[in-house]
């Protein structure tokens, strides 16, 4: 470890390429904990997310209409407004309503914190989304499908979790790859909220050491590896699904 | 050999000459005064340094300053709003002759513009808090969540030094507005634009207690190589210092507490 710093150190004094987060440990440190709120807040709100796309897609064929309705609101409310809006209302709108609680330093403080707030409005934003990639693979199955499950007894949900979701999960899935490709790189929104993720750290870093090229490159190299790890993770998932006859 | 001497030796001296011509113009101090207006570069979004009264004229510390400038000159003065990013532009395009805009004097700047020493103000950075919170020293804000701009140079020093927990965003009105709502004990900023902003009476209920840390000159300009304008700056900022008038216009634009720094040059320069 120490010579690693010491032959990064020696890299910025001979080329005045500037890594500070391979030798300055306050830096490191700071970039890591990024690195960590990053991973954290990707995988609570892609597994957040493609639950509410789940439950709004079957909601979304209810048989009561003000559902049908209510799920539509939500949609166009939370697929037709920036995400940083969303944010910042929740943050900073939404916040100032809701009770306080009072903190170790004698303050009263809002009850959701800004990394709580990004996960909400992440989840919702791509929810969103998702509720309608679902429904463009429930709508791809042949009704005579459906019928066939009703004529063999199923209830809707159980025709729903048993006959329709497998089939449809398999057509939609390079879509909703998509989307949550979009999600974890819609994360950096949360800077703006002061949530510590990746590029509020690097913002912090440059403006300490005016490195900014080198640690734009080392965001994009972060970013192009965690959704590719994540492509990567879906393909897999992808092929493990395929049954030869649907779909291609 | 010789000739490709001779025709690079020429093209020195002529070189040369064009260099020796560049500062060969009229000299600032005698262009003011036959155009009987002086004018100044300020800041109009600082105050109580530089700001927009009501009725949209641009008042405060500096644009005063810059009064005292013309009436030694007995001209007239004219401001120009400028912001940290444009005003060594403006002022070596021309557009402005002076510049007096909360500028910290630092070397890099000095090779761009003559930065007038001495330096008349000085600024460092400050904690704004809530009057109900008691911290009397800045070692007690460890572990504590503090409101900061986003790339402002002093967060790195509070995190390392105090152990403060910086929480920074991108504006002065995010920031406010998170310390409003309780996510962090105060708000660490500029201690003069601190200031400024508690002179507005819904920050009544804020104070800064803590002493500034790492205080910065701040110098004023003119273009470089402006021999005679430079040194009657220079004289005019000692005078400055000498009467206090840097004093009494901290007192007129109710800043409650003298700055070190100018209370410290009005002894020396008395």
């Amino acid at each position: 470890m120490h010579g690693i710093a010491a032959w990064f150190r020696h890299l910025h004094e001979t080329t005045g390429i500037n890594l500070t987060i391979a030798y300055d440990p306050f830096d490191r440190a700071r970039f890591l904990h990024g690195l960590l709120v990053t991973l954290e807040l990707s995988v609570i709100t892609i597994v957040g997310s493609v639950l509410v796309g789940l439950i709004g897609a079957w909601l979304q064929g209810a048989r009561l209409v003000w559902t049908r309705r209510i799920v539509q609101v939500y949609i166009q409310l939370f697929r037709n407004t920036p995400p940083l809006v969303q944010m910042f209302f929740f943050y900073f709108g939404l916040s100032s309503v809701l009770p306080t609680m009072k903190n170790s330093f004698g303050i009263q403080e809002p009850l959701v914190s800004g990394f709580g707030w990004a996960c909400i409005s992440l989840i919702f934003f791509a929810g969103a989304f998702n509720v309608e990639i679902f429904r463009s693979g429930i709508e791809a199955i042949p009704s005579s499908t459906i019928e066939a499950a009703e004529a063999l007894g199923y209830t809707r949900l159980q025709t729903y979790l048993n006959v329709v979701l497998p089939l449809a999960t398999r057509v939609c899935l390079p879509a909703l790859t998509n989307n949550l490709v979009n999600l974890i790189k819609t994360t950096t929104l949360a800077y703006a909220i002061a949530v510590p993720e990746l590029l509020y750290v690097s913002n912090q870093i440059w403006s300490d050491s005016v490195n900014v090229p080198e640690m734009m490159v080392v965001l994009l190299v972060i970013y192009t590896a965690l959704v590719g790890l994540l492509v990567a993770a879906m393909k897999a998932w992808e092929r493990a699904l395929r049954r030869p006859g649907l779909g291609t | 050999m010789i000739r490709r001497r001779l025709t690079l030796l020429s093209l020195l001296a002529g070189l040369m000459m064009a260099a020796g011509a560049w500062p060969a113009r009229a000299d600032a101090l005698q262009d003011i005064k036959s155009k009987g207006v002086l004018v100044v570069g300020v800041k109009a979004d600082y105050p109580p340094f530089g700001y927009r009264a009501p009725n949209g004229d641009i008042i405060g510390i500096e644009p005063d300053l810059a009064r005292d400038v013309a009436k030694r000159l007995g001209v007239k003065v004219q401001f120009v709003p400028v912001v940290a990013a444009n005003r060594m532009q403006f002022l070596e395009q021309g557009k402005i002759d002076l510049l007096i805009a909360t500028m910290s004097d630092t070397p890099d700047r000095a090779r761009v513009v003559a930065i007038v020493k001495p330096d008349y103000y000085a600024s460092g950075y400050n904690l704004m808090l809530p009057k109900s919170i008691r911290i009397t020293a800045w070692d007690q804000l460890k572990g504590k969540p503090v409101c900061a701009i986003q790339g402002a140079f002093y967060n790195k020093q509070v995190a390392e030094k105090f152990g403060a927990q910086v929480i920074a965003f991108t504006g002065v009105a995010e920031a406010l507005t998170a310390m409003k709502q309780g996510r962090c004990v105060g708000f660490l900023y500029d201690d003069t634009a601190i200031e400024g902003q508690m002179l507005r009476p819904e920050w009544s209920a804020y104070a800064m207690p803590l002493p500034s840390q790492d205080a910065q000159p701040w110098g004023l300009a003119v273009r470089m190589g402006e021999k005679s304008f430079y040194d009657f700056m220079a004289k005019t900022v000692a005078d400055w210092h000498k009467t206090g008038l840097i004093l009494k216009l901290e007192t007129k634009y109710g800043i409650p507490q003298h700055s070190k720094f100018a209370e410290e040059m009005h002894k020396k320069y008395e």
